[in-house]
């Protein structure tokens, strides 16, 4: 098999060496140059892109991505739960009933966010059909807001908490909520002492599946919040475009990376490993 | 209890579903407005009839087929080869370009090219894309198929080589076969992932490797048309397809 292994192994190793860990280096390298005039990067070698991170102007922004993504993982759970609790309990259709929950989850993220857009601005849907119908008389601001980034976070990522939500609920034995009954529970007392205790593995596995993606968003605070919604994503794109400070936002990137790893790391210990 | 939680169901759903079906609903308005006027394909035959479309669309085809079937291969192969005897560095790998965000992956790959091209003197089109797609595809791809030879029984393979099969054959005309489905279902995906990058794709394309994407996103932000409807119609449906055969397969 040596041989054999090495050949297989060669094209994935290849690939993710040189277009995956080596780009990556190079941001390493990149956020301890200085700024060229035109983009790109400069000698010398120097710490100021990290000590401009402790600026609280770009402090806030990282609080804020942490605090809106923190926001959406809480809010797909609410939302998740019960339909999770719904799939697993049903007694036909189950299949129906779970892709119903896949398949807008794979369409075009993209197109899935044009979606809010379109019923969100001052002309879309929502404000349109409340100004015909009287209820308003101009239109409300539904778009480019943290409300509208929220939405649409949620919207985008609410399938990855579904899935092992119902993966866990799937296998609770049903006569542990009969002996719940039986012992004199209330339904609430059964669902918050039984059914979410032994959800727990799935909770932790959906927020650590929410809670990461939502971190390192990009295109929904793009498209939702304007320029007014600004996630780090934003910022690290802004550094490289816009404003062409590339070792500035080498430095953001990295940051971002290491708090999508310390995320990781915080729930991947509580998350069984066949749910993610 | 019960009752409620199909009710809550039922408006979850309404959730997940109304805003793309309002969109395709929309699509078919004879008005340019939000209001509806009656039928009408006008829409679609501007999207069709549009030359900057057409030349985006080619674009992401091409780069959607040729980098699905890279990425096919190497995710494949490198799934087996893991099964057989497992590398940390490599899934480690694996999962870190699952879970970098992709704004990082994007800029990354936007320094490297420069950084490099500035040595070789090449420039960004639709060869930079898919190599960037290539990337972030193997790791989907790679898990995809591993699960599937979760369920394959190694010992079909062992009958194979104990028969005299070298291990190359035994591969090719036992374990492939048998998880052929899953590989579909790998590449279907990685087709998808590929198609509707926009991240990625805008910041390591040329000025003449234009995608349906940014197209799109380019449109988005001007304001309100409906030919985006139209189009997102489209790829909706198709999408959609695409991503039932592959579920189909992968429970095959």
């Amino acid at each position: 098999m040596n041989r054999l292994r090495f050949w297989f192994l060669l094209p994935a190793w290849l690939w993710l060496a040189l277009l995956f860990l080596a780009p990556l280096a190079i941001v390493c390298v990149y956020s301890l140059l200085s700024r060229g005039t035109y983009g790109g990067v400069e000698l010398p070698w120097t710490w100021e892109s990290y000590r401009r991170l402790i600026d609280p102007l770009y402090g806030t922004i990282l609080l804020r991505s942490i605090a809106i993504s923190a926001a959406a993982t809480a809010i797909c759970l609410v939302m998740g739960f019960p339909l999770a609790l719904f799939i697993a309990r049903a007694t036909r259709r189950k299949s129906l009933y779970l892709h119903l929950v896949i398949l807008p989850f794979w369409t075009s993220f993209l197109v899935r966010t044009y979606a809010w857009m379109f019923l969100l601005r001052d002309t879309g849907l929502v404000n349109t059909a409340l100004i015909g119908l009287g209820v308003l008389r101009e239109p409300l601001p539904l778009l480019y807001n943290d409300g509208a980034v929220l939405l649409g976070l949620v919207y985008g990522f609410l399938p990855f908490m579904v899935l092992p939500l119902y993966a866990t609920l799937e296998r609770m034995d049903p006569a542990l909520l009969e002996a719940a009954a039986d012992l004199g529970a209330r339904p609430w007392a059964t669902l918050f002492r039984v059914v979410v205790p032994l959800a727990n593995p799935g909770i932790w596995a959906g927020t650590l599946l929410v809670f990461i993606p939502c971190l390192g968003a990009y295109l929904t605070p793009d498209l939702l919040g304007g320029g007014k919604s600004v996630m780090v994503g934003n910022l690290v794109q802004n550094q490289f475009t816009n404003a062409r400070d590339w070792p500035f936002g080498s430095a953001v990137s990295l940051i971002l990376m290491l708090f999508t790893l310390a995320a990781l790391a915080a729930f991947y210990r509580r998350a069984p490993k066949e749910l993610l | 209890m019960k009752r409620g939680l199909a009710i809550y169901a039922a408006a979850a759903y309404l959730f997940l579903h109304l805003p793309l079906a309002t969109l395709v609903l929309f699509s078919f308005n004879a008005s340019r407005f939000t209001l509806w006027e009656g039928f009408s394909l006008r829409w679609y035959q501007a999207v069709f009839t549009d030359a900057e479309m057409a030349d985006a669309m080619w674009n992401s085809v091409i780069i959607a087929i040729v980098s699905t079937i890279i990425s096919t291969v190497a995710g494949t192969l490198a799934a087996y080869a893991l099964w057989k005897r497992s590398s940390r560095l490599l899934s480690g790998s694996l999962y870190l370009s699952l879970v970098t965000p992709e704004i990082v992956t994007g800029i990354s790959l936007l320094a490297f090219f420069q950084w490099t091209f500035r040595w070789l003197g090449w420039h960004l089109g639709l060869h930079t894309v898919i190599l960037a797609h290539v990337s972030f595809s193997i790791a989907y791809v790679a898990i995809v198929v591993a699960a599937r030879l979760r369920t394959f029984d190694a010992s079909l393979e062992e009958a194979a080589m104990d028969l005299g099969a070298t291990e190359w054959r035994a591969f090719r005309r036992v374990t492939l076969p048998a998880i052929s489905p899953g590989v579909i279902a790998a590449g279907l995906l990685a087709l998808t992932i590929s198609f509707d990058d926009y991240v990625i794709t805008s910041l390591v394309a040329g000025v003449d490797s234009t995608t349906l994407p940014m197209v799109i996103y380019a449109m988005a932000r001007r304001g309100a048309n409906p030919s985006i409807n139209a189009i997102s119609a489209l790829i909706v449906v198709i999408f959609g397809a695409v991503i039932l055969i592959s579920e189909r397969l992968r429970e095959a």
